[in-house]
């Protein structure tokens, strides 16, 4: 992909649009793929944020919606199952400057990477972790997912599940998130608002996206949750208020909230930490140590 | 070490809890100011409290590497270790004991029992812990040692607990010294003094300071004995030296973290021990598909599983070669001491960048917890860094393959954050532009080229890395093989075995990944007789070996019990089997700790 940076004035020769984020083969997901529209609320978010492609890092585990960095342009990492919260933690504090999206699935991020989630949250690492939630494992053809709900009936379970779900937004507000949100595939307007804010949020941003796998989940569709998702904004909920977060998140029947649940504001890992107060990127900075460092050392070694 | 230079040992025995890291500490600094040579091994248990612990010091003239076969003084902080001990205890030798408490049995002739009436002498203190500055205190006498070097020591050691804990500790060190003037016979060779002052550093300190030498600028680990000094040495430096440490959730967390690090363009490492390692090991490979330079390390441990947890052994060697799925390209090296391993850091660091690919250390609790003295001139701070090829400036070029196909395998990498060098890096199989090729693109011919651009990286590498070198005459009677850790107890075993009239050269390896299989197999084929001297029960390096170079050897010493070897534990071991009384000799530990 070609970037339109004036390499020279080092100013953008125009601003970009979503196209611009545009990866360089079209994505293999089904035809109808609710993670269609995730890309192209991220590509639209980066686009309205005035971002630069080379000031982004994609980052995403294994599955389905982890096959999202190749199809847009900026920079990414697709890293083992369950492991971009970990890797993109890493990556983050090796390049604070970067914005950082973590594209992942139900079972990337919830199942297999849930220590990382637990953890990521608390640390309030200053990155926007985009689940793309269809309740299913699809590229392994069709079990149930940590978020799949209780009776579901799929190739692991085919006398229906047993097992009650993960609450992807409860927890996320236990484990210490700042910033908790859902949306919905089916509107990319909302879903760009939110990712929008998820980004520009400092700190841990959680953004659970319904996403209908439409091959192998036939009961969370897209007609399942057109008639039940509802807007916080509408409702008039106050994102600063944790005990109506909690309430709103609990909610789960024929009405199904999106939307910013809780924003509040705390120290970011990399805000914290005092070796990125000053020097730039850690990457970025000259290796070694000087001989007045090192004759301290050894000097208490004697 | 050769007879006649002074060549001292001593241990202190007591219980979790009893305070035995310092006087150990204390005079292992005495030591080392003095200009005398030191290793210190620590025999312990997964304990807080309690249990026994068995702290041993070596001191020489000459160069020491292991904690040797006698010892000279027992410190007995309590029964426990009295009863177990003494009975070791040669003629010659003494044992200082607290003799309100402790009732000294069995002790063989000629063996001096220095009874401290340490109430008597401490007038009733409370403190629990006085009883080991006082034993200090007569060690010192007894060693030949003015006064005044042990209280210059207690007041830098306990400055920062205030002025009485100084006085106090001086005062009733100097009632255990003038108590031993009076009543105990000192050793009959006076400690001497070395050239120069030296330092002491653990091996895991040596690694520590070896990364951020290399120019470490992340290092993460989740707590796992024996790899955690390492941890500490880095956290404690951290601000100093401007290296982001983290502790993480797990080691999968640690791994996959590291390699984010990594991957930004710092220098990243993080160590584990087995248990930790096994849960790094999806990340390595992964680390490999990506080619991103990135160092782990693995302190080893007795395994399996759990094991014992405090204790040495070579026994993850295979898990290591075998580490994560899949034929990818990594470096594994296994230091044979505290300095070697610090060196190898900076040259590890160089050729994973140059070869970006992952590197593995393999340390265990004999050198990373082992305390060794250091010639502190030895310790090269400054190292040369060479980061490979890779680009750290704005370009404005378009097109930029990040796996681009070139002739030695290695393509540019382009640090994230750059304009105009945007790309994605993938553990799926993927093209030159990183496009993944393990679904709708797949193509054979792409896979094989892309299979072949990485495995093109390391013909290079093993040119880099020096063959091991045979130490010893040629036309000895017998070749004794080793890796890491056992190069200093060998290398001992070879001056006993002169004495006892054979004549033995030595093989140590440490590179295990390239391997120098010519080199070996040439060294291996010319030798009259060959043993492989291994710290597990399956003689995990002697199968690699074999796998490698086709060879053989002639016979085996082991030792699986978690404890490390003496000197004499592989001298008699080879005496045995060059007398064709056996093909594999397994020591009998006489310490029983």
């Amino acid at each position: 992909m070609t970037t339109v940076v004036d390499i020279a004035s080092g100013k953008p020769a125009r601003k970009l649009t979503a196209r611009d984020f545009r990866g360089p083969v079209n994505p293999d997901w089904c035809p109808g793929c609710g993670d269609f529209g995730v890309l192209n609320s991220i590509q639209r978010a980066c686009a309205e944020q005035g971002l630069q492609p080379h000031e982004i890092m994609v980052i995403s585990g294994i599955g389905c919606s982890s096959n999202l960095p190749g199809y847009v342009n900026t920079y990414g990492m697709h890293t083992l199952h369950g492991r971009a919260l970990a890797v993109a933690t890493g990556a983050k504090m090796g390049n604070h400057e970067m914005n950082i999206i973590v594209t992942t699935g139900d079972g990337d991020g919830y199942g297999i990477g849930g220590n990382h989630f637990v953890h990521t949250a608390r640390r309030n690492v200053d990155l926007t972790m985009v689940v793309m939630n269809n309740q299913i494992y699809g590229l392994t053809t069709g079990q149930i997912s940590p978020t799949s709900t209780e009776g579901m009936k799929t190739k692991s379970t085919p006398f229906g599940s047993v097992e009650p779900p993960v609450n992807p937004i409860t927890s996320s507000i236990m484990n210490g998130a700042t910033f908790v949100a859902r949306a919905y595939s089916g509107d990319i307007r909302h879903m760009t608002e939110v990712i929008i804010k998820g980004m520009q949020h400092k700190g841990f941003s959680l953004i659970d996206v319904f996403s209908p796998c439409v091959t192998f989940n036939k009961d969370n569709t897209h007609p399942f949750f057109k008639t039940r998702v509802k807007k916080l904004e509408e409702e008039g909920h106050d994102s600063s208020d944790w005990k109506a977060a909690c309430e709103k998140a609990m909610v789960w029947g024929d009405v199904i909230y999106t939307g910013v649940f809780l924003q509040r504001e705390a120290p970011t890992l990399d805000g914290l930490e005092p070796v990125l107060r000053e020097g730039g990127p850690l990457g970025f900075r000259s290796l070694g140590i000087t001989k007045e460092q090192s004759d301290k050392i050894i000097v208490r070694m004697m | 070490m050769s007879s006649g230079k002074f060549d001292f040992a001593m241990a202190i025995g007591g219980e979790a809890g009893q305070g035995i890291a310092t006087p150990g500490d204390i005079l292992a600094r005495v030591f080392v100011r003095r200009g005398l040579h030191l290793y210190t091994y620590n025999a312990y248990q997964s304990i807080i409290r309690g249990g026994h612990i068995f702290l041993t010091i070596r001191v020489g003239e000459e160069e020491v590497q292991n904690h040797g076969d006698k010892l000279d003084l027992l410190l007995c902080l309590n029964q426990d270790t009295a009863d177990r001990h003494v009975n070791l205890m040669g003629p010659g030798s003494s044992v200082v004991f607290n003799g309100d408490r402790i009732k000294v049995n069995d002790a063989q002739e000629g063996v001096q029992l220095c009874a401290l009436p340490i109430s008597h002498l401490t007038g009733g203190s409370r403190n629990r812990l006085i009883q080991n500055t006082v034993a200090v205190g007569s060690i010192m006498y007894m060693l030949g040692l003015d006064f005044q070097i042990l209280e210059d020591s207690l007041k830098l050691r306990f400055a920062r607990h205030g002025q009485a804990v100084v006085d106090e500790n001086v005062k009733f060190a100097k009632a255990g010294y003038d108590y031993a003037i009076e009543n105990f016979k000192p050793f009959e060779h006076p400690t001497p003094v070395g050239e120069k002052p030296l330092a002491v550093w653990s091996g895991n300190d040596a690694v520590a300071m070896g990364g951020a030498a290399a120019g470490v600028k992340f290092y993460a680990a989740y707590p796992m004995s024996p790899s955690t000094g390492v941890l500490h040495w880095m956290a404690a430096h951290a601000r100093a030296l401007d290296i982001m440490v983290r502790q993480v959730e797990d080691e999968i967390g640690v791994a996959n973290m590291t390699i984010g690090a990594a991957h930004t363009g710092c220098r990243a490492m993080c160590a584990t021990s087995g248990g930790g390692f096994a849960l790094m090991t999806e990340a390595i490979g992964s680390a490999g598909m990506m080619e991103i330079p990135v160092v782990f390390i693995d302190v080893m441990r007795a395994g399996p599983s759990t094991g014992v947890p405090t204790k040495s052994e070579q026994g993850d060697l295979w898990q290591i070669l075998g580490a994560s799925q899949g034929d990818f390209e990594r470096i594994i090296v296994a230091p044979l001491d505290a300095l070697d391993a610090f060196n190898t850091m900076p040259e590890l660091f160089n050729l994973v960048d140059k070869a970006q690919c992952p590197g593995i250390v393999i340390s265990d609790l004999v050198i990373g917890e082992g305390r060794f003295s250091v010639d502190p001139d030895a310790i090269n701070m400054q190292p040369v860094i060479d980061r490979g090829d890779i680009i750290t400036e704005h370009s404005a070029t378009n097109g930029y393959k990040r796996y681009l196909n070139t002739d030695s395998g290695i393509s540019p990498r382009a640090l994230p954050g750059l304009e105009g060098y945007t790309h994605v890096v993938a553990t799926d199989e993927h093209d030159e532009d990183s496009i993944l090729i393990s679904d709708e693109f797949t193509h054979p011919h792409k896979r094989r080229m892309m299979v072949e651009k990485r495995a093109r990286k390391f013909r290079n590498v093993t040119g880099m890395v020096p063959a091991p070198e045979l130490e010893g005459p040629t036309d000895a009677d017998v070749t004794i093989i080793g890796w890491g850790s056992t190069y200093g107890v060998i290398k001992e075993a070879i001056d006993q075995l002169a004495e006892r009239g054979v004549t033995a050269n030595h093989l140590p390896i440490k590179w295990i990944v390239p391997f120098k299989g010519d080199e070996i197999a040439e060294i291996v084929t010319s030798a009259k007789k060959t043993i492989m001297v291994e710290n597990n029960y399956s003689g995990q390096f002697h199968r690699y070996m074999r796998s490698e170079t086709g060879l053989s050897v002639d016979g085996h010493v082991r030792k699986y019990d978690g404890e490390p070897f003496m000197p004499h534990h592989v001298t008699d071991g080879i005496m045995e089997i060059l007398s064709g009384a056996t093909d594999i000799y397994v020591p009998y530990q006489e310490v029983i700790v």
